[in-house]
């Protein structure tokens, strides 16, 4: 599959409070971003574990973009700080098998409409320069 | 009937902002046959009355036990669409939103193939989260209608006094033998030089008559136990050894009494007996025996007796008891509002000020005792220890303790401006041939009548200020008298300033009950040591811990006119549960299984609100969840890991298929 | 399922280190008990039956075969493959049958350089030669055959169909006493069960578990080589990487009981879909920083977070597919 062929689906995991009311800002001004991504509504962003993190990839999603409050700003005071620590040591693992670069965290206020939509425009470009197609590069061909 | 999800699917046009952009019908198509879908309509408005009135029709109809709306966010409308099935008879937890709107048709709109093809997608994820969901309860707690205030200062006696007003029992615990903290102490307040006690005594009567408060002095909380609504309370009330239903405060004791002690009310300026009063309209107006020092306790004769029991024999009450036990008293409160003020920074931690050193250098709550009427001289400004020199040349410290990271105080303490000013306008009312200097950094008058205020102390009462840091003072070693050294920034010299008395303006500190307090209740403290309230702009009264409520200094530094409006702000938002009567839990709470759970406490150590507590339950340590504090984030869920603890509406059945569906198409 | 009289049983060994068979070995006493119990049909590393003898037997006349080590040959594969055949159960007996266990940590790397480091740059090597083993080399006296070294490491699942389960490394003597009793009982639990061993985390039978404080909040983790740690103390409240939490319980916390933390050879609970992430979860629960530097620095010395939690598991990640192999 080219490069110009291949759209990688990105699942999002945003929480109610900050990360997905900036998605909806990103709506309501109707600023435009690719398709790619896919969200998933959870109460706080450290409701998000590895293994859905894994899940998601294993899955056939080419990316993961983690979404939450600013440090500091979590609706349940201190769950984002949670998601950074698991985040990191996920990362840390994903790095040794050569996926780190699929899987991000990125923090936005409810304001961080237009941000959002920046971020998905450019990490779906990345995702599409290092990434063609998950499935059918490896020599196992998936599971 | 089956139990196989009956799903009802009802897809938004949402006028023209999703059907402008994809083909609703093709849409409803699609959703018609996937698995467990019963019906599946679409409607230009489902908000609407004869949308909603549609799905509600479906559920008695077609008998269904789930609905999907595919719409604009459920931030805009879920509780719209909850309320919408609940009438129907629908557990409102058995809808699932999918947004179609904001996260699609409004930012695909170049691209409609591919957004039509993303709202598939989702429908398809939200039918197979809907058909996991499980219909979930909201408790309603009843609350006990009663409060506690901690702390009988004015912040806490307004508090007390709101809540007394309103129809609540309330329970006013005070640690010192007298309500009315700090502000007893202080002679006039700024700016109106209002007389301090004056304005205080009939509050603290009010409190002392009310019907409502019970009044706990002398007493201190030693445990809480339980929750938002229902609170269990112990109080420890410490022996007075003086039978408060008798005293009279007559005095004879205190006249009589041999022993005598540094009296922390003139902040040790003067000395008070064993048996005490701490002052004249202290409430209660009973004595105190301080065991530390009365001679009863302290000393006894070669064959065990006490030496002296001198107040017990002239006591025309007979009062006095001094077999009086400590005693642990239980309430039952439905909330509590720490109102524990503050104490001054201590200045022996500015070395280079020489406080200790030198007797002429004194604190600013020393010299208001100075300056009060019942003070150690009787108003007069005199200089201690001897009190025979009218100092003529006064110079105040501003900052000492506040705005210095040298001590690790980076705040301001907000009344020292206006507090210096005012001592520096008493101060030459009475020595109106004395010299008065302020030595500032700032000068901080933002409140009402503040600026107007200072601008008295310069020109109506010739207070002079110097703006510049103190470097440090030294003791000329024949006058014995402190010598300023420090910079006049705006004459760009160096100054050192000879003064009879110095008057070090301290900032303001956490106490220690303040300290004590918070780790009983579990409220967290901010960066500055004072209590952290829940929201810095939003919920400056609240903490994270439901039901406990913080007001005055004990948040933060501020003046009498801000810790009464706290107070009542405090007391309002405590009104807000007592007043309803019942408390309600939240639907998507965490939720343990306990055959599954080891009891190895991960789940304990993420909880932000303490919901959680290992239990020993059939011999086996286990994990509980307190509902009522559960505030519905998940992170004990995600950081269980034998997967025992969940969390309702998100439990992993229920997010896994989400994922794995919009993983895959 | 009523398993007659005398049951017939197979042990055979993949890619194993041997404490499998050992395992066997150390019921002590009660192996005369199962003894008395089964015939043991084959058994590679204590009897004289050779595979022809298996050949010969009927498809479904062993009741029990018991297989342990994990397939990294193109043998294993044959061999397991025809147990299977000819047995009604197999159980996949140890950590590397069940998950992968620790050889699976191979599959980090490419087969290529595996090869390349174990047989020519490994410091400890000589081989001027440098002959790498091949399938089949020619000699005048004929072809001699090696087994294929396949691309990775597999449990015995992702080649065969298991029924059961025992797990460990190697499984402990009363879990496998409890597993026998439970194959023999003739009341077998539902397919692809966990046999022996608890439903529960460690934590729930370790002996340290009520010593933990309310909160774990764990500033930096610690190795176990540079402490002697308390030993009425929870370890993981002393902050080793003890994975008691995430892995199931019944071996009697016997490492715990030696003063070294959990490393997670009983592998995961039900449920639960990756050791590993399940692990990274909870130890990212308790760390005690919030920033991402304050989180390195706690994990400061792991250096091999990746061997820490997939020690046994790597091989049943689901992202197994997907790994970037690295160059030894």
């Amino acid at each position: 599959m080219s490069k110009s062929e291949f759209e990688p689906r990105i699942v999002v995991f945003a929480c109610n409070w900050c990360s997905y009311a900036a998605m909806d800002l990103a709506g309501t001004s109707r600023i435009q971003y690719p398709p790619n991504v896919r969200i998933v509504r959870v109460m706080c962003s450290s409701r998000v574990t590895p293994e859905m993190v894994l899940t998601a990839l294993a899955e056939g999603a080419d990316a993961v973009l983690i979404t939450g409050c600013h440090p500091g700003d979590c609706h349940y005071l201190v769950g984002n700080y949670k998601t950074l620590a698991r985040y990191t040591l996920l990362k840390n693992v994903l790095d040794e098998l050569g996926l780190g670069d699929r899987v991000r965290l990125e923090w936005f206020s409810a304001g961080e409409g237009e941000r959002f939509a920046q971020y998905v425009r450019s990490f779906v470009e990345e995702i599409k320069e290092r990434v063609v197609n998950l499935q059918a590069s490896t020599p196992e061909g998936g599971r | 009937m089956s139990n196989e999800p009956r799903i009802g699917v009802y897809i938004c046009h949402c006028g023209t902002n999703i059907a402008g952009v994809i083909n609703v019908e093709e849409l409803t198509e699609f959703a018609s046959k996937l698995p467990n879908v019963v019906i599946a309509k679409n409607y230009q408005f489902m908000c609407s009355k004869p949308g909603q009135e549609m799905i509600i029709e479906d559920i008695k109809q077609h008998k269904l036990s789930r609905v999907v709306v595919a719409a604009c966010s459920p931030r805009m409308h879920e509780p719209t669409f909850r309320r919408c099935v609940q009438s129907a008879g629908l557990n409102p937890y058995l809808l699932e939103m999918v947004n179609i709107r904001e996260h699609c048709t409004w930012v695909h709109e170049h691209e409609p193939d591919k957004a039509l093809e993303k709202a598939k997608a989702l429908v398809a994820t939200a039918v197979a989260r809907a058909s996991n969901l499980e219909p979930l309860e909201e408790k309603e707690l009843p609350v006990v209608k009663s409060a506690l205030v901690i702390g009988g200062g004015i912040a806490g006696l307004f508090a007390a006094l709101t809540l007394a007003n309103s129809g609540v029992k309330v329970y006013l615990v005070e640690s010192s033998p007298t309500i009315g903290g700090k502000m007893a102490m202080l002679d006039k307040t700024f700016p109106t030089l209002d007389c301090s006690k004056c304005i205080l005594t009939p509050i603290m009567n009010e409190v002392a008559n009310h019907p409502n408060i019970e009044l706990l002095t002398y007493a201190e909380v030693v445990d809480v136990q339980g929750s938002v609504g229902d609170f269990k309370v112990k109080v420890l009330l410490k022996p007075r050894y003086v039978d408060p239903t008798k005293c009279k405060a007559c005095g004879e004791c205190a006249k009589k009494c041999p022993a005598s002690a540094p009296n922390e009310f003139d902040m040790g300026l003067s000395k008070r007996k064993a048996i005490y009063l701490t002052f004249p309209q202290a409430v209660p107006t009973v004595y105190t025996i301080d065991p530390k020092v009365c001679l009863y306790f302290t000393k006894r004769d070669r064959m065990g007796r006490p030496i002296c029991g001198v107040c017990q024999k002239i006591c025309p009450a007979q009062a006095i008891d001094f077999n009086m036990q400590p005693k642990t008293v239980e309430i039952n409160v439905g909330a509590i509002i720490i109102a524990t003020g503050f104490e001054t920074f201590d200045p022996r931690l500015k070395k280079e000020y020489k406080y200790g050193v030198s007797p002429r250098i004194i604190t600013s709550l020393e010299f208001e005792r100075i300056l009060c009427a019942t003070g150690p001289t009787g108003g007069k400004v005199l200089c201690p220890p001897d009190w025979k020199e009218v100092p003529k040349r006064v110079v105040f410290i501003q900052c000492v303790g506040s705005r210095d990271l040298t001590v690790n105080v980076p705040y301001c303490s907000k009344v020292c401006c206006m507090y210096t000013a005012k001592q520096a306008i008493l101060y030459k009312e009475r020595v109106p041939d004395g010299e008065a200097y302020v030595i500032y950094i700032d000068v901080r008058a933002a409140g009402k009548g503040f600026e107007e205020f200072y601008r008295r102390a310069v020109e109506e009462f010739n207070v002079t200020y110097i703006k510049g840091r103190v470097g440090e003072i030294v003791i000329d070693p024949e006058t014995k008298k402190p010598i300023i050294r420090v910079e006049d920034t705006l004459a760009g010299c160096m100054i050192e300033l000879e003064a009879d008395l110095v008057v070090l303006a301290v900032g303001l500190r956490p106490s220690q009950s303040t300290l004590k307090i918070a780790e009983l209740l579990k409220v967290s403290r901010s960066p500055d040591g004072f209590l952290q309230e829940l929201h810095a702009k939003l919920y400056p009264v609240q903490t994270a811990v439901d039901g406990v409520f913080i007001c005055g200094c004990a948040q933060g530094p501020k003046d009498i006119p801000d810790s009464v409006a706290q107070a009542k702000a405090a007391a309002s938002a405590a009104l807000e549960i007592l007043a309803q009567g019942f408390v309600r839990t939240i639907g998507h709470v965490a939720s343990v299984d306990k055959e599954l759970c080891s009891g190895c406490g991960i789940c304990v150590s993420v909880c932000p609100y303490d919901a959680i507590a290992i239990k020993v339950e059939d011999g086996r340590r286990v994990a509980s969840v307190e509902d009522v504090k559960c505030k519905g984030c998940g992170s004990c869920a995600a950081a269980c890991p034998s997967g025992a603890m969940q969390q309702r509406h998100f439990k992993d059945i229920q997010l896994m298929p989400v994922i794995k569906t919009l993983a895959r198409t | 399922m009523n398993l007659p009289a005398k049951v017939k049983v197979a042990f055979y060994w993949n890619a194993s280190c041997g404490g499998c068979e050992e395992a066997i070995v150390d019921l002590g006493e009660d192996l005369f008990k199962v003894l008395e119990a089964v015939d043991i049909v084959f058994w590679p590393v204590a009897l004289d039956f050779k595979l022809e003898d298996v050949e010969r037997l009927s498809d479904g006349e062993i009741d029990v075969a018991f297989i342990n080590g994990g397939i990294r040959f193109s043998e294993h594969e044959k061999v397991v493959k025809l147990l299977r055949r000819k047995s009604k159960i197999v159980v996949a007996y140890g950590s590397c049958a069940h998950l992968g266990g620790i050889p699976g940590l191979a599959n980090l790397w490419t087969k290529a350089s595996i090869m390349d480091y174990v047989y020519l740059k490994a410091p400890s090597v000589v081989n001027e030669s440098k002959t790498l083993p091949k399938e089949i080399t020619q000699t005048d006296a004929g072809d001699l055959e090696l087994p294929a070294f396949l691309d990775a490491l597999k449990p015995l699942g992702q080649v065969i169909d298991v029924d059961y389960y025992v797990p460990g490394c190697p499984p402990t003597p009363n879990v496998t006493l409890k597993a026998i009793e439970t194959l023999l009982s003739g009341k077998l639990p539902p397919k692809g069960a966990v046999l022996g061993a608890s439903a529960r985390a460690l934590c729930d039978t370790c002996p340290l578990n009520e010593t933990k404080p309310e909160k774990l909040a764990i500033k930096e983790f610690r190795r176990p080589h540079t402490f002697i740690p308390d030993p009425k103390k929870c370890l993981l409240a002393q902050g080793l990487l003890c994975l008691g939490p995430v892995t199931r319980g019944g071996c009697e916390a016997k490492c715990i009981k030696a003063n070294m933390p959990c490393t997670g050879c009983f592998g995961p609970l039900d449920n639960v879909l990756d050791f590993g992430a399940r692990a990274l979860s909870f130890i990212a629960s308790i760390i005690d920083q919030r920033d991402e530097e304050g989180i390195k620095k706690a994990l400061g010395p792991i250096i091999d977070l990746v061997g820490q939690v997939y020690k046994f598991s790597l091989p049943s990640c689901p992202l197994r597919g997907l790994i970037k192999r690295k160059e030894v």
